[in-house]
């Protein structure tokens, strides 16, 4: 229940200022006055709102009050890892030593923060199986970019310019071929066989002097992993072109295989989501892109480089240029520094075993009711298709709105694009057995809902601080911003 | 494995019981057995990583590194070159970092994400009033990228492939511009902003407000030039300044994009970020990454949807306006709580404390024998002096007074040097670099 006055959420901060209100003290100047700039150059109003300290501190809590979170709700929300994340992390990337450091303050000053990020590059290398590792890319999307045209400027560093088609599988993320095509090439979609791995026949077929290269998922976004997949990197690599890696689900896969070993050329991580650091509602993220001896010198600039013990910054030497304003997402790149040196090499393992034991526990526990597009043990999330729901009329989303209901996080639904009617369990390892089992329960209590009432899933959520939004209105006639009242 | 016996986590809550237990309802006798998917020949590679730490030793060893890093902090310091050196109220950690905020993910489910979705909202809402513009996305990953974004998104609306981009925007964010555009077959030209000119072939004009230098271009010029041409206005702006300087909006630009940073963040060597982007409204079909929007649920109560998804990757794929997915939500709540505490006076206060110190300390710097200030045109909290030898030189020998200098940008300017001062530097911090500038 919402409180009313000034707690209340409802009212916006523009419509919460009230003249001569004031959330902040600022000093006097202390400099003798200096003659103001033209006033030609000058703003005559500054629209932004005028309330007090507490004011803020409540409404921002208010709203805080409306999010599901980790820390709040389990949130098994597929292919996005929303695993614990660990306090210890936060405080390490907050004190002044790593947060109060200036990006261009010379590097005998900042040899603490080098010989980190240097490290960490180390770490990932040896996790993933790569030769070395560049932390510049600030996402997932942006080291698929970075990756894509490491790959585009190898082909021209060999003068080999027909390559310009990069094949996807069709359960891809829809990063995939954004970033192929941002990158300069042409999308060829493979299609998956009856098994979810990708169809090598379809593969060879397509596999010439045209290819650059290919882009896959590991496990797969069916949660499966792809056992053709040293296959699939020979055929590419016969064909000339080279391997890219998207490591969204390596959750899966700490120490378990590295993807290196497996013919993976280049890939990136998403330490936001394998490597616990918080996903902040949409970011900051981490997207470090990894690399074999051969594409080491595109990796993006600058990288970490250490010469007797003297850290510093450096270009690699055919570098496809710098991708982001300084070295990377420092504040991230320390949490999961922090993450990976108090887990360990047998941290890694248990990691992976435990995200893919609850996986499985849950598939195994709820696949007599839901479909199972592919009946195979799974890895670090379950797939499964609510597609015989329809004939008591309700869908994957009705169903998972109506997880809300029960306290959950819906999974990830309608993904990948290949499942009719998909919902994608990610349970993470960092969940225990009874939050496993209340979902569990969950699951099968709406099952029984579907065919007793199905009304009450049909116009899920019901608890919720609002009900099902208009998306459409919302699209149709976009409101992006407060506007005073007329 | 095991995550009891010889290794246990406490992020990781299964028992060796607990996972006995389910592995015997999965009907598999070991987890091991749950990868046998992975050819034998590439299952469990030897793993080579330091030893777990406790939390106690970790916080040793990190503290340490950190030792080893000069804070801002820890003395007067006037470095800046794009990333700022600001005030950050107290209030702002405690709400970003709360678990609701911290741990949620991007909000798909608009039912249980009203807080991240309305704050993205508000942050849409008062980047848009700070900028004078229409629109504004939910932020991008930091300045040079959100101006690399910018240039793409006005070749698209264009259905231009030339931009022309000014001598004085910063060479970080040309080559991240130019890292973008590589393989897209978008070539690039320069002009120079005093005498701005460009052609019907151009996308767009680029110009850096203020300057990479610090000073206030004619940015009325520079738009009729580029309006003239049928290309757009694409400014990227310090939000600072604009506490007091006219808005991108007041000079009809186009696109305008700013670096984050200085609302709220952290320098934290470099990142996270935040890239701030906003545009005319016309052209919010071609915007890159997330924007929110109002609308009504069921009952006609009003609430927050993610919108106008249709441009994005996870729908369009490969004909997507960007491939952007994860940004900074985080640092937009930062940068929203910023704009909330400091406000209509406060934000107006900040631009003029750094505007009345830069300038002291310009003054008091030409006042020395040997040091000048060889550009003469308005500026905002960073400026050139030209020094009597290599300003790395002369950082070094600040450094020894415990001052972090300004950065060197002799490549660029003859043995010049960019300062940078904000509301964090004392007269005191200033008299004391003037001092030590004196006696290089």
């Amino acid at each position: 229940m919402e409180q009313g006055g000034n707690r209340n959420t409802q009212k916006l901060l523009m419509d919460r200022s009230v003249p001569g209100r004031v959330g902040c003290i600022l000093p006097d100047s202390d400099v003798p006055f200096q003659a103001l700039p033209p006033v030609n150059l000058l703003r005559n109003s500054l629209p932004l709102p005028e309330v007090s300290e507490p004011e803020v501190v409540q409404y921002f809590t208010g709203l805080s009050h409306k999010n599901f979170s980790i820390d709040t709700h389990f949130y098994p929300l597929g292919s996005c890892t929303m695993k614990y994340n660990p306090k210890i992390n936060d405080e390490i990337a907050f004190s002044p030593g790593f947060a109060q450091i200036h990006p261009l303050q010379p590097e005998e000053s900042s040899q603490g923060a080098l010989n980190l990020l240097f490290d960490l590059q180390q770490y990932l290398a040896e996790i993933t199986g790569m030769d070395g590792v560049g932390l510049s890319t600030l996402a997932g999307a942006h080291g698929e970019f970075a990756g894509m045209l490491m790959i585009r400027a190898y082909h021209q560093q060999n003068k080999d310019f027909g390559r310009l088609k990069v094949a996807i599988p069709d359960s891809a993320h829809g990063t995939n071929p954004a970033s192929a095509a941002m990158s300069g090439f042409d999308v060829i979609t493979i299609p998956s066989d009856d098994n979810g791995n990708i169809d090598v026949k379809f593969l060879k077929s397509i596999a010439g002097p045209e290819l650059a290269g290919a882009m896959i998922t590991l496990p797969s976004t069916l949660g499966i992993f792809d056992t053709n997949i040293v296959e699939v990197c020979e055929i590419v690599h016969k064909a000339g072109g080279l391997v890219y890696g998207d490591g969204a689900n390596m959750n899966a896969l700490l120490g378990r295989a590295k993807l290196g070993e497996l013919g993976f050329d280049v890939i990136h991580l998403n330490l936001h989501k394998t490597f616990s650091t918080p996903h902040g509602g949409g970011g900051p993220g981490a997207g470090p892109v990894c690399a074999k001896n051969i594409l080491l010198p595109y990796l993006s600039a600058p990288i970490v480089t250490c010469n007797e013990s003297n850290y510093s910054l450096t270009r690699p030497k055919h570098s496809i240029g710098r991708i982001s304003g300084f070295q990377g997402n420092f504040g991230v790149l320390v949490r999961a520094y922090t993450y990976i040196r108090t887990l360990g090499a047998q941290g890694m393992k248990s990691i992976s075993g435990n995200a893919v034991l609850n996986a499985n526990y849950i598939m195994d526990s709820l696949k007599d009711i839901y479909d199972l597009p592919f009946n195979r043990t799974c890895m670090h999330e379950v797939v499964f298709s609510a597609q015989s729901k329809k004939a008591n009329d309700v869908t994957g989303l009705e169903i998972a709105k109506r997880l809300l209901d029960y306290g959950f996080h819906a999974p990830t639904m309608y993904f990948p694009l290949i499942v009719d009617e998909a919902l994608m369990i990610e349970p993470t390892e960092s969940e225990t057995k009874e939050t496993l089992d209340a979902f569990i329960d969950a699951m099968r209590e709406i099952d029984k809902e579907i065919s007793t009432n199905p009304q009450i899933v049909k116009e899920a959520p019901h608890s919720t601080p609002v009900s099902r939004l208009d998306e459409a209105h919302a699209a149709r006639s976009p409101n992006l911003k407060w506007e005073p009242v007329k | 494995m095991t995550n009891t016996g010889d290794f246990q986590s406490h992020y990781i809550p299964n028992t060796t019981d607990e996972q006995r237990e389910m592995l015997s309802n999965i009907g598999a006798s070991s987890v091991d057995e749950l990868f046998g998917d992975i050819p034998s020949k590439y299952r469990n590679p030897e793993l080579k990583l330091p030893d777990p730490l406790s939390e106690i030793e970790i916080v040793k060893e990190l503290s340490a590194l950190a030792n080893k890093n000069r804070t801002l902090t820890s003395g007067p310091s006037f470095l800046g070159a794009g990333s700022y050196h600001h005030f950050i109220p107290a209030a702002i950690k405690p709400l970003m970092t709360r678990g609701e905020f911290l741990t949620a993910y991007t909000p798909y489910q608009p039912e249980v994400s009203q807080g991240t979705l309305q704050v993205i909202y508000e942050f849409q809402s008062l980047i848009s009033n700070l900028f004078g513009m229409e629109v504004a996305n939910a932020g991008m990953y930091d300045g040079a990228t959100s101006l690399a974004e910018g240039v793409l998104m006005a070749c698209r609306v264009t259905k231009r492939n030339t931009v022309t981009i000014s001598a004085t925007v910063s060479p970080k964010y040309l080559e991240v511009i130019s890292t973008y555009c590589q393989a897209q077959g978008i070539s690039i030209e320069m002009f120079n902003p005093e005498i701005p000119e460009t052609n019907k072939k151009s996308a767009c004009m680029v110009v850096q407000y203020p300057n990479y230098y610090g000073y206030v271009e004619n940015i009325n010029k520079i738009k009729e030039s580029a309006h003239a041409s049928g290309s757009l206005l694409v400014v990227a702006a310090d939000p600072t300044s604009l506490g007091m300087f006219k808005a991108p909006g007041e000079y009809d630009a186009d696109i305008a994009t700013g670096e984050g940073q200085s609302l709220g963040i952290p320098s934290s060597y470099g990142g996270p970020y935040l890239g701030l982007f906003t545009c005319k409204k016309e052209f919010i079909r071609q915007m890159p990454s997330r924007l929110v929007g109002k609308t009504v649920d069921k009952n006609g109560q009003s609430g927050y949807v993610l919108t106008l998804q249709t441009r994005e990757q996870h729908i369009r794929r490969e004909r997507a306006t960007s491939n952007i997915c994860t940004n900074e939500a985080l640092y937009a709540l930062a940068s929203t709580i910023y704009l909330a505490l400091l406000g209509k006076t406060g934000l107006k206060q900040v631009a003029e404390l750094c505007y009345q110190k830069a300038h002291y300390a310009a003054n008091e710097i030409n006042k020395l024998n040997n040091y000048s200030l060889p550009i003469n045109t308005p500026f905002f909290k960073e400026f050139i002096i030209s020094c009597p030898r290599s300003p790395s030189n002369i950082n070094k020998i600040l450094m020894k007074d415990n001052i972090l200098g300004g950065y060197d940008v002799s490549e660029h300017i003859d043995n010049g040097m960019l300062l940078c001062v904000t509301e964090m530097n004392t007269k005191e911090d200033i008299d004391q670099l003037v001092k030590s500038l004196s006696e290089v």
